[in-house]
Parts: structure tokens; sequence; C-alpha cells
């Protein structure tokens, strides 16, 4: 696993309360880990001080799954 | 469970409302932060006063009116270094005129410090709140914000304006456990209505039907009830302490 994804699955376990062993990179953060529109919200901002970027609204919209939150941080690093 | 202090932050906190209200959270036992603008001696006696009789205080130089300034002091002072427990919203001004010659300055630096002050400080205690799971916010709100005032448009405003703000975060942050609350005072007996004229005094009394101006330690009161174990229950609401002015 890349850097990124283990730091990134670190912020999911702690911002959802959920074990490690769900954060598959195929889960979606709704339907799969139980996040409400407020956890998105602090998951986003949390990715965003870790890492140090911007997440704009409409790019957030896009993260809906845990790989596309590793891949949107891959890319914009 | 931390070992971080469990601090009540007030703004404005150290004259008329303000000072009652942080001199009373510090009684109920919070660790008692405040934030001033001018008269740093009157801010540190505040401090002084809740030392004395054993409960600890700090106070901050600190414009409610400057965002930036409000970002920075949460991420150098409170982040990672206290749980905030309480915010209370007390900070404001007016700048008095009818509508017709209100400068557009007079209307901008009220909102600025009345309404979107309290914004950037909401903002920032709600990512902190949100996270603890736990924490009451009061903002202090006004009789004149329910009811209008002529010749103060602006103020009234921004009043009307923080009942909407209160609402909506109560309903944001309520999953997270944190309440959201108003308190709207009536007239205060402050530095400000004891220079009015006796006449307008007495014009007030009579649109008052307890017959009396109100204490600052009324608006305490009823902020120490929101932010104090027996308020958990309560969000989204405003407090009218007025005397029955306004029902």
């Amino acid at each position: 696993m890349s850097d990124v994804a283990s730091k990134v699955k670190d912020i999911i376990v702690d911002q959802l309360g959920v074990s490690a062993d769900e954060v598959v990179e195929g889960a979606a953060f709704v339907e799969d880990l139980g996040a409400d529109s407020l956890d998105l919200t602090e998951l986003i901002m949390a990715m965003e001080e870790e890492f140090d970027l911007e997440i704009d609204d409409e790019q957030a919209q896009k993260i809906l799954k845990v790989k596309d939150a590793i891949e949107f941080i891959e890319k914009n690093q | 469970m931390s070992d971080l202090p469990k601090v009540a932050l007030v703004t404005g906190g150290s004259r008329g409302i303000g000072r009652a209200v942080t001199e009373r959270l510090a009684a109920d036992g919070f660790e008692t932060w405040f934030t001033y603008v001018s008269r740093p001696e009157e801010a540190e006696k505040v401090v002084a006063g809740i030392e004395e009789k054993g409960g600890k205080a700090r106070a901050f130089k600190l414009d409610s009116g400057d965002r930036d300034a409000i970002a920075a002091f949460f991420k150098e002072e409170i982040k990672g270094k206290a749980e905030l427990e309480v915010l209370v919203n007390n900070a404001g001004i007016t700048r008095d005129g009818l509508l017709m010659r209100m400068k557009d300055e007079d209307w901008d630096r009220v909102l600025q410090i009345n309404l979107t002050g309290c914004f950037a400080f909401q903002r920032e205690a709600a990512k902190l709140m949100s996270k603890q799971r736990r924490g009451r916010i009061v903002n202090i709100t006004s009789v004149v914000g329910q009811m209008g005032n002529a010749g103060q448009a602006n103020y009234c405003a921004a009043k009307a304006g923080l009942i909407g703000l209160t609402k909506s975060t109560a309903r944001e942050l309520a999953a997270r456990g944190v309440t959201v609350n108003a308190v709207a005072p009536g007239f205060i007996q402050t530095d400000m209505t004891s220079e009015l004229p006796e006449q307008a005094v007495e014009a007030m009394l009579t649109q008052i039907p307890l017959k009396r101006l109100g204490e600052s330690d009324d608006i305490a009161a009823a902020v120490s009830y929101l932010a104090g174990p027996g308020g958990g229950y309560v969000t989204g609401q405003v407090l009218a302490v007025n005397g029955g002015m306004y029902m």
C-alpha cells in the first residue's frame, strides 16, 4: 500500500469510527461506511489538513469511495 | 478524557453583559477565556477578580471584525491546547442613526462585528466541537433583533441575522451533540443605559411589564443555563430575557 493510501485509510478510520478492515478501496463512504454529510465534510477537511492541499466543493462531490480519495490526493499532491 | 483545560470562550468579555457572563461561567467551573478590544486595564481586572475567587481566566486582545485574526487565534491558542466546551458570541457594537442618513461604513462595521464576527467564531468552534462530539454555543442577540427599533436598522438586522445563524448552526451540529442557542436581552442596566436621561428610561419602563431594567446577571444566568448540564436538551432556541417587553 502506498504511503498516501495508508494515511488516507488512517484518516477514514479516525473520522468515521470504522474498523480498518472495512476501509477497502472499493468502499463507498455513505453506503458502506455509514457517513453522513457532516462526516464527509469533516473527512475532506481532515485530508486537506493532512496533505496540505485544497479540495473545492465540486471536486469533493466526486470523492465517493475510498479509492477516489486516494487517487485525488496522489494526483494533486 | 484528555487533561486539556475545559474552556468557555466569551467574546467581548471585559465589560457589560460579556463581563457578567465571563464571571458567571468562571464561577460555574469553566476555565474562562475572553476577548476584548479596548481597555486592557478592564480586562486585567476581570482576570484578577476571577483568580481571586479561585477560578482561571485569560484575556486576549482580538477584534471580532477580523476573520483572519479569529482563525489564527483558534489555530494558535485553542486547537490542541484546550477543549472548547462553550462559545459565547457576545461582542457587539452600535452605530445608530436613521436609515435615510445611515452611512455605508456604519452599516458595514456593525454587520462585520455583530454578525460576520459571530459566523467566524462559530465556524472555527464548530470544527473543534464537532470533533469533540460535545459543545455549547450561545449567541447574544437582542430584543430589537426580534421587534425592530427605529434608529438601529444596522444593529437590528445583524441581531436578527444572528437568530438565523443560530438556528441553522443548531440543525447542522445537533448530530454531533453540540447545541446552539441565542439569548435575547431586553433593556439591560449597563454603562450605555446609565447615561440615558431619566425621561428616556421612564419611557422605556412603560414598555416593560416587569417595570424595571434587567441586570447583566440576568443574562449571565440564562447563558449559564444553556451552557450548563440543565440545558443539554435545548437547541435552536431564542431565550428572551426582557422583562416581558416582547413576547
